[in-house]
């Protein structure tokens, strides 16, 4: 089995926001939420840099570590999933979670938090593979239909990557090594311990 | 100097550092003197966030790796969750133990039959809200650190996420009957609970909790109960302030805070809930003719007179003042 990530190429993110856009039609995802966004560093300087980023998929995951449900669980492609029916909407993975991927669409009491919503590497949730119910409550599930994220995908530039780390972290090395600089694996340090080294 | 030599004087800067400008970007690629994220975070400090700027309405999205964060996992996954299990099964050990040596304490000169009024209806009505949302909160609040060890395994997934789920709508809204309740047991009780030379005695003594027969002289409130009284009231206030900012986050800033408000409010409610065990059994199993105080509200005179022999003077000497006053014919 494939150990899944993402790897943003920031020497190549043109911030199209094409990668958003997609995920948002992809999943149906409602207004004002955002499974996925890119944010650009020293905005306006020379060097700025813009990072496409949603849920990691993290080695140990904090989120799963502080749920108090235990709502979560990993995949055997390493996709870190949640269980919505399970979820009780108090918040903790959002404290948790170095990169802000936790979504609250729903709201509960008091207009403050319902249901978490995240990234699910397209790979859906604990319902049957493409199920109508899986659909409504987690998007679609292109990795069982033998498909990758979408956001990486259609990517123009090819900044965003996904598949089995081994694979992309190889594709960024030798893009590293050719083109003689690269910002780094935007989040690898967090999420998974190590960065890649070229 | 006019304005045309300015101009000049201006326009050969610019010319002179112009001409000198192509030599350097010849030597540097522009496109590498890019933000590297290894550099960045040892700029900013190992675990110091890395922000940008956002195009979406939510601006707090802006903050893209937040390393720090994950530190959290470990207090809440742990520390709190043993910190918790021994605040309340310590307790519970000690006390079984004290009960063990102790035994109930018995009303020593034994049930006089007759009963003075101890609380009226508005302090034990506000005694009770407090009591049983402060029952219902600790429970829902204890699952969520404790229960995915405890009770999780035994009643499966389904059925523990739905009922965490009612413990969370149970422990958003009785928050506010606790708060009210809360501030009428200060409003009603403060003025009983203020230190004074008495406690020390009372303390000196150990209340008498320790040895059959001695009973050190207290009001209507004795030091056990103003040390109670006091833990309620800060620990609630403490717990009340902590969990407005938990309900509504917007409000209470980024993950960091949420997660010091978090932590705050665990430990009050692990530190409070101890107490509180401490409490029910004096006020129960502990003590024979305690639960009456706030049962029907009539204690036992014997009792009064053994635990509050100040308190029980004062109602006396009001009472026969009132009655004075009554038999005193108008002229």
């Amino acid at each position: 089995m494939a150990r899944m990530k993402f790897l943003c190429d920031a020497d190549r993110c043109i911030e199209c926001q094409a990668c958003v856009t997609a995920c948002k039609n992809e999943h149906e995802v409602p207004w004002g939420i955002n499974r996925r966004r890119v944010v650009t560093i020293n905005d306006g300087l020379p060097g700025e840099r813009s990072v496409s980023m949603a849920c990691m998929h993290c080695t140990d995951a904090p989120c799963a570590a502080v749920c108090p449900v235990s709502c979560f669980y990993t995949t055997d492609d390493a996709v870190v999933l949640h269980n919505k029916d399970t979820c009780i909407g108090c918040g903790y993975c959002s404290y948790a979670c170095p990169f802000g991927a936790p979504q609250y669409p729903q709201t509960a009491n008091f207009g403050t938090r319902g249901k978490m919503d995240k990234c699910t590497y397209c790979s859906g949730g604990p319902e049957p593979d493409m199920s109508q119910a899986e659909y409504v409550k987690y998007g679609a599930n292109r990795l069982a239909e033998g498909k990758l994220p979408l956001c990486a995908e259609m990517c123009s530039t090819k900044a965003l990557l996904a598949g089995d780390g081994d694979i992309i972290a190889d594709i960024y090395r030798e893009r590293v090594v050719t083109r003689g600089y690269g910002s780094g694996a935007w989040g690898w340090r967090a999420a998974y311990g190590d960065t890649v080294t070229v | 100097m006019t304005y045309l030599t300015k101009l000049l004087l201006a326009l050969g800067v610019v010319l002179a550092f112009g001409l000198a400008a192509p030599e350097v970007q010849a030597q540097v690629n522009p496109t590498e003197r890019s933000v590297n994220e290894d550099a960045l975070f040892q700029a900013l400090g190992s675990n110091a966030p890395i922000t940008g700027r956002v195009t979406i309405p939510d601006q707090a999205a802006g903050a893209l790796i937040k390393p720090e964060n994950k530190a959290w996992a470990v207090l809440q996954g742990q520390t709190l969750h043993t910190l918790s299990i021994w605040a309340v099964v310590g307790m519970v050990a000690l006390l079984a133990a004290f009960y063990a040596v102790r035994g109930k304490i018995r009303i020593d000169s034994g049930p006089s039959g007759r009963t003075i009024l101890r609380f009226n209806a508005i302090e034990r009505f506000a005694h009770w809200t407090l009591a049983s949302t402060f029952i219902i909160l600790a429970l829902s609040g204890l699952n969520l650190i404790i229960g995915k060890t405890m009770i999780l395994p035994l009643i499966g997934e389904n059925a523990f996420g739905t009922l965490s789920a009612w413990g969370k709508i149970a422990h958003n809204f009785l928050a506010w009957p606790f708060m009210a309740a809360l501030i009428m047991i200060f409003l009603l009780w403060v003025i009983h609970n203020v230190p004074s030379k008495i406690d020390l005695e009372w303390i000196k003594q150990g209340g008498g909790l320790f040895k059959k027969g001695v009973h050190p002289p207290a009001r209507k409130f004795n030091a056990g109960q103003k040390v109670i009284f006091w833990a309620v009231i800060i620990g609630g206030a403490g717990l009340s302030w902590t969990g407005i900012m938990l309900l509504f986050p917007a409000e209470a800033g980024a993950p960091a805070d949420w997660q010091f408000f978090q932590i705050i409010h665990a430990l009050i409610a692990a530190g409070l809930s101890a107490i509180v065990i401490a409490h029910i059994y004096i006020g129960s199993v502990g003590m024979e003719g305690a639960f009456d105080a706030m049962g029907s509200g009539e204690v036992d005179e014997n009792w009064a007179k053994e635990h509050h022999s100040l308190w029980v003077e004062e109602v006396k000497t009001s009472q026969s003042r009132n009655n004075a006053q009554a038999s005193t014919p108008a002229e």
